[in-house]
């Protein structure tokens, strides 16, 4: 049996060396070219992994989670904030859940 | 005393300029704590984990394998993969760090370095403010705390559709994070595109479906920033797109 505990206490472990490595060890620039531009590519591969298509099997109706993924990229492509885009993929989930379900 | 004015004002800075991040991440939470409530975490713990990790993609990966029953090894190796971006952010502040500042500080920022409060913190001009930052996570972080326990409590309170409805939110969050830059790099738009696809594909195609969806999170990072970073190596000075 795992222990809910021994879970966040290894994620804050890991999270909290990712975070404080680079400010108390790395003291110059990376060197290799590879790494930097692996390194920036990372969070927006993983993030995009990470949203589609769980955004569309999150909701009720799978169509509900179409629209917000739709109204989020477009929130996103009209420079909302990070609330706005994300109350705009919200409400969109709730009217069309409102209106066909 | 005349020494402490600036200090204490770099932090009440940072509280201001902290708010409106706390209430985004109260939202945000709360639908971060409907995932951990279906991953059966407490608010207890819930709350803890949110104090601890303060982190939106990091938490929802941790939650859904702790549903899951993922081994422990697979929970530090998705937790490494999910907050990689974290690492970039503080070799960036790295550079920013006066010579002169204790080696503490060092420990104490590196506890909250998330997209938020480091976006703040970065575009403060001159070197890194400490107390600035601690301002920022003096405000926000409790919001990110109790907001996560508040979804665990009331998401079984609340509505289903109003569940359903802030399920969204958390992803919402993600997309604001990727599409701007996607819009002004190529490169960033391809990782984006290329991400959704082969997420997609890898959730039908046999053998490939059989991942769990922490193992298909690295390997989708790890494949696709490799061959993107070796089609489209960044130029040394390039700003990035954020």
């Amino acid at each position: 049996m795992r222990n809910n505990y021994v879970y966040i206490l290894i994620a804050f472990a890991v999270i909290y060396a990712i975070r404080v490595l680079p400010l108390t060890l790395i003291r110059k620039p990376l060197r290799s070219r590879f790494l930097r531009s692996f390194l920036y590519y990372v969070p927006y591969v993983t993030l995009a992994v990470m949203t589609f298509p769980a955004i569309v099997e999150a909701t009720m109706l799978p169509a509900a989670g179409i629209a917000a993924l739709a109204v989020g990229i477009i929130a996103a492509l009209l420079g909302g904030s990070l609330i706005t885009v994300a109350g705009a993929c919200c409400a969109a989930v709730f009217l069309i859940e409102l209106i066909f379900r | 005393m005349e020494p402490m004015k600036p200090q204490k004002s770099a932090f009440a800075q940072g509280l201001r300029d902290g708010i409106p991040i706390a209430l985004g991440y109260f939202a945000v939470a709360f639908s971060l704590g409907i995932a951990a409530r279906d991953a059966g975490l407490t608010p207890f713990q819930g709350m803890l984990a949110s104090m601890l990790c303060v982190a939106s993609a990091g938490e929802y990966a941790l939650f859904t394998l702790v549903g899951a029953g993922a081994a422990y090894l697979e929970v530090a190796l998705v937790t490494l993969i999910t907050n990689a971006r974290y690492f970039l952010m503080s070799c960036a502040l790295s550079q920013r760090i006066r010579p002169d500042m204790p080696d503490l500080h060092r420990w104490g920022v590196g506890f909250a370095v998330t997209d938020e409060i480091f976006g703040i913190s970065i575009a403060r001009p001159g070197p890194l403010e400490p107390r600035y930052h601690y301002g920022a996570m003096a405000v926000s972080i409790p919001a990110w705390a109790v907001g996560t326990a508040l979804g665990i409590l009331m998401g079984t309170i609340l509505p289903l559709r109003v569940v359903s409805a802030l399920s969204v939110a958390l992803y919402g969050m993600f997309l604001a994070i990727i599409i701007p830059p996607a819009r002004k790099e190529l490169s960033v738009a391809i990782c984006v595109l290329a991400g959704f696809g082969c997420s997609w594909l890898f959730g039908f195609l046999p053998a490939l479906r059989d991942l769990s969806p922490g193992m298909r999170t690295i390997i989708l990072t790890l494949g696709i920033s490799a061959v993107i970073a070796l089609i489209f190596p960044r130029k040394e000075d390039e700003p990035d797109a954020e």
